[in-house]
């Protein structure tokens, strides 16, 4: 099997660390320590990483940032594991493991004893809007820990390889992946902020207890909270066609965490499905990997995404097919080719209109849904917005959810960008750190500069759809909160 | 084959053919097919489905309204919570 790490890259160097051998199924692999496990597998020509548990599907790698479940493996005997935000370098050997329903043969690892981590802020998820909660909630003289489940902090700034728009303050011109590692700096030196990766909340319980698993460690860690902030992001939507799980359909996203974050061609050919900002950017970044795009479909009858981006594929002779859409996914055990069918006004399909497409690699971008799930169960009041893309909790303009001290910020209180989530965040971290110092000036400043400049992005064309949204969210921050 | 839950092996004809046998609320739909109920705990498809169901019944998501959530939210090995201080306790 040939390997399909990417050797050169215009923008990107991977940092892929020291070769080592990997036992995949009793078999020796060659990977590389820095690499995820599914990354590295990938590399190696494996597209199958498990069955469905009912009807034994192949499942091919999905989101890559451990949310769809379809990587699970059996790694150094711990069933379950989503080998796509475990590096190489933390296992020796992964096998498929036979069904969900089989129960261990011996126990697999003794678990260490749970630890207590008690802090005046927790910040859950380690995006931009993270980021920006933990340092300004420190700045102010609180105590923070900040969890993530990726190896990594950055969230997707990481795997983003272009330059940013917007105001000079909030990073514009400067790569995604290069902001990340700015602000992961940051973050680093201080001393009041204590970093968690690898570490997955999976419930949020009274008294602002944080259940915590450290993937590495397995290790319970029960995260005794005075505020909470949540940010934990998005993620990608799926779509309904015909064979539309086969290994080879993926986010793209994903593709962009296999290609930008871990050198890993995702594919020779692709089909992108959707000509939103996701959809340009990423068939630009598959270009620059070396795959072919050979075609993006957009269900609606013109581009979404900015012109500029538009305009860079289309320079590259990509077409773009608007009010078309993908029929169905054709192949085996992976993706072969896809069929695209033209759209109607009322979006159904005309029939005749069927085009057959060569393709190894089929990325969805097909929107983004807010990773909502903990805010839903920690019982904060959660309303439908498709302005912000699906389940958001309500909040005040200061990020305060309707459970006092439960604080949201990014994509997970509803889809926008960057710049916006870094804004949240940052007014999320000084309304905690308020809580925990008291009345301070300098940082009700700042805070209200934020919000400014938060209203001032908000103001463009670009995000009208956004503020109708918003304006079915907001609450009154004089109101009495709930406690929890 | 239009696949809607990953985990859970659940069709899009599927959904279709037990909302229209009457399961028209998302918590009793959600207990006849399971969705939601496999690993990745119903990120992917409670989206999905939310909208079929909403569309099939002629009213907004909003009504149709989201299925409870309990935690744990990602896969979790039971050792994890059984190594508790309870049991060092009793032992």
């Amino acid at each position: 099997m040939t390997s399909s790490r990417i050797i050169q890259h215009p923008i990107l160097n991977f940092e892929r660390g020291k070769k080592k051998v990997l036992y995949f199924e009793d078999k020796p692999v060659e990977v590389y320590e820095n690499e995820s496990v599914l990354a590295a597998l990938y590399a190696n020509g494996v597209r199958i990483f498990s069955r469905s548990r009912v009807l034994k599907r192949p499942r091919g790698a999905f989101c890559l940032i451990g949310k769809c479940s379809s990587c699970l493996m059996e790694a150094d005997r711990v069933p379950n594991t989503r080998i796509c935000i475990t590096l190489t370098k933390d296992l020796r050997e992964v096998r498929y493991q036979e069904s969900s329903a089989s129960p261990p043969k011996t126990s697999f690892f003794i678990a260490k004893k749970p630890e207590e981590i008690p802090t005046d802020i927790l910040v859950i998820g380690g995006g931009p809007a993270g980021l920006y909660a933990a340092m300004y909630a420190s700045k102010y003289g609180a105590n923070v820990v900040l969890v993530d489940e990726n190896p990594t902090i950055g969230g997707q700034l990481v795997k983003q390889t272009h330059k940013f728009f917007g105001s000079k303050d909030l990073y514009s011109g400067i790569r995604g992946f290069e902001i990340a590692k700015k602000l992961a700096k940051i973050l680093h030196k201080r001393k009041n902020i204590k970093i968690l990766t690898n570490t997955s909340v999976f419930g949020l319980y009274s008294g602002k207890l944080a259940g915590a698993y450290h993937l590495r460690r397995k290790q319970l860690l029960k995260i005794k909270a005075k505020q909470i902030t949540v940010a934990t992001g998005a993620s990608e939507r799926f779509l309904v066609f015909e064979n539309n799980d086969l290994p080879g359909v993926m986010g793209a996203g994903a593709a962009q965490t296999l290609m930008n974050v871990y050198g890993v061609k995702p594919g020779e050919k692709a089909l992108m499905v959707g000509a939103g900002n996701v959809g340009l950017i990423v068939s630009y970044q598959l270009i620059q990997a070396g795959v072919k795009v050979v075609a993006i479909v957009e269900a609606m009858p013109r581009i979404g995404g900015y012109l500029v981006h538009a305009a860079k594929v289309r320079r590259l002779g990509v077409p773009i097919y608007t009010s078309h859409t993908i029929k169905s996914a054709h192949g085996k055990e992976k993706v072969e080719g896809a069929t695209i069918i033209a759209l109607d006004k009322e979006f159904r399909e005309i029939p005749g209109t069927e085009k057959y497409l060569e393709v190894d690699l089929i990325c969805l971008a097909v929107g983004l849904n807010p990773y909502s799930q903990l805010l839903s169960q920690a019982g904060c009041e959660m309303v439908y917005i498709p302005e912000l893309g699906g389940l958001v909790p309500k909040r005040t303009r200061y990020q305060e959810t309707t459970i006092s001290g439960i604080y949201v910020a990014g994509d997970v209180s509803g889809i926008e960008e960057a710049s916006t989530a870094m804004l949240e965040g940052g007014i999320a971290g000084i309304s905690a750190a308020l809580k925990i110092i008291g009345n301070n000036e300098k940082a009700l400043n700042e805070r209200e500069e934020m919000l400014e400049k938060l209203e001032k992005i908000r103001a463009g064309r670009f995000f009208e759809r956004i503020r109708k949204g918003l304006r079915k969210v907001l609450i009154d921050e004089r109101r009495g909160n709930s406690t929890y | 084959m239009k696949i809607v839950c990953r985990c859970e092996d659940i069709t899009y004809e599927e959904i279709l053919e037990a909302i229209r046998s009457g399961y028209t609320d998302i918590e009793s739909l959600k207990r006849k097919l399971n969705f939601g109920m496999g690993p990745c705990r119903g990120r992917i498809c409670i989206p999905i489905i939310v909208k079929i169901l909403a569309r099939e019944l002629g009213k907004s998501v909003e009504e149709v309204g989201y299925p409870s959530e309990r935690p744990p939210i990602i896969p979790l090995p039971l050792g994890i919570l059984a190594n508790g201080e309870d049991r060092e306790e009793k032992s």
